[in-house]
């Protein structure tokens, strides 16, 4: 698993310049069509996209969830509850959402969402013939904290059927969607877990070509954030894009 | 300096399951939501207008297991964004619609004012669906603005044959104004999207 832990000591922050911020990285992100993921084939765009040169519209974002964000939104193990406890193994998931020099987003908005235990969606077209939770409802949301980080207590979600090739199942994973502080740095990705027999065989993960990329999308089990005879604790940093560096003279 | 950045992390699909959390209340979940299609209030000032299209995929077929997210100024060309927040609160500038009950996209807003001399004004949006792994921005300019969007520098850099897939359409009736704005995602109408 790739290891996020930053040497920010050695980046130059003189260098970098708050007005700007740094392309998406096309060697981190998936295509848009990737024929393994079948239906990319005729929803994702063809034509190059057109190069922009950001201008406020794209380096803007409102300051999401401080007044919306209610308690118990971060704990899914109780945000559902309706009559009893929900099934499953309670884990708790943290991580520090960042710049790609290391630097902490703070205060900016988290959302999650994923299956129940079973493998299934609280979503009204889950068609999946696995047990619903009563007790589950599978989404939350927090702000980061001035050290950029977020935590969320849930139930690990479980693997599901889907229709994209024989016998397909996506592994284990919650979705999470970011903000950062500008369009640009707009996220929706997923989290995995480590040790997945299914993320070999998964086109959505698989998308990613570049292997330090793709791998920090699994989590790492976590001693620390695992709490005595609660929860097994999952680590999993986020890297937004974040102010461009200007080019050092040579 | 290169090797001392950190990965972006990639992105990965929405999926089909993202309503009851993301657009709960749009889309009948008990969770409240942090954004939606109803941006503006009764007194908000501006013109008020509504936003709506539909999304064909490249088989022209439409799509609805998607959200659109829209970020855009207010009436006199301001961002309400993380250093300039909303006063009265009621119109932040970004709204978030789920495609699912209604097979397309719509928004209540108001007409965004120029950021400032020689930018046309414009909505930005950001297009996510199942079976798209990374989101797609698109810029939405106005079909009654043809002088400003031939001075805006980010619509004129669009190869001209392609221009007519990022303007809205104004439709007015019963002193309502519509802008209809659909999305291509493949073919020859292909919506222009940019490497934002
Ligand atoms: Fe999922």
């Amino acid at each position: 698993m790739s290891d996020h832990k930053i040497d920010t000591h050695k980046i130059d922050t003189h260098k970098i310049d708050t007005h700007k911020i740094d392309k998406r990285d096309w060697d981190a992100h998936p295509p848009y069509v990737y024929p393994d993921y079948k239906s990319t084939t005729f929803r994702g765009p063809t034509k190059p996209l057109v190069p922009i040169a950001h201008t406020l519209s794209e380096l803007t974002i409102p300051a999401f969830g401080h007044e919306q964000i209610q308690e118990f939104d971060n704990d899914l193990t109780i945000n559902g509850r309706v009559d009893g406890e929900p099934q499953g193994e309670r884990i708790q998931v943290s991580g520090r959402v960042l710049d790609e020099y290391g630097r902490p987003q703070i205060g900016t908005l988290v959302e999650i969402w994923q299956a129940n235990a079973a493998g299934r969606y609280i979503h009204k077209t889950d068609q999946h013939d696995a047990p619903i939770d009563p007790n589950f409802f599978g989404g939350g949301r927090c702000v980061t904290d001035e050290n950029g980080r977020y935590t969320f207590l849930s139930i690990k979600p479980g693997a599901y059927p889907w229709g994209n090739h024989h016998n397909a199942w996506r592994p284990n994973h919650i979705h999470f969607s970011l903000f950062g502080m500008s369009f640009a740095s707009r996220l929706v990705t997923q989290m995995y877990f480590p040790g997945d027999p299914l993320l070999a065989l998964d086109p959505i993960f698989n998308a990613t070509a570049d292997k330090i990329a793709r791998e920090s999308l699994v989590s790492k089990f976590s001693q620390k954030y695992s709490i005595p005879n609660i929860a097994l604790g999952y680590e999993f940093d986020i890297v937004l894009r974040g102010p461009a560096a200007t080019p050092m003279e040579a | 300096m290169m090797s001392n950045k950190l990965k972006q992390t990639p992105s990965q699909t929405v999926g089909p399951f993202f309503s009851y959390a993301l657009t709960p209340e749009q889309s009948g979940y008990n969770l409240k939501s942090i954004a939606s299609p109803d941006m503006r209030a009764d007194d908000t000032p501006g013109e008020h207008i509504n936003l709506s299209g539909k999304i064909y995929d490249g088989n022209g077929e439409i799509v609805s297991d998607a959200m659109i997210e829209i970020w855009q100024t207010d009436a006199d060309g301001n961002y309400l964004d993380r250093d300039t927040p909303p006063m009265d609160g009621t119109f932040t500038g970004f709204g978030r619609c789920d495609c699912e009950i209604k097979k397309e996209f719509y928004f209540n807003t108001v007409k965004p004012g120029p950021i400032e001399e020689g930018h046309a004004p414009h909505i930005n949006m950001i297009v996510f669906m199942r079976g798209m792994l990374t989101h797609a921005y698109t810029r939405i300019y106005f079909s009654d603005e043809s002088d400003a969007n031939e001075k805006d520098a980010v619509f004129k850099s669009v190869p001209t044959e392609r221009r007519h897939t990022i303007i809205a359409n104004r439709v007015e009736e019963d002193n309502i104004v519509t802008y209809q704005f659909d999305l291509h995602m493949q073919g020859d109408n292909e919506t222009v999207f940019f490497d934002v």
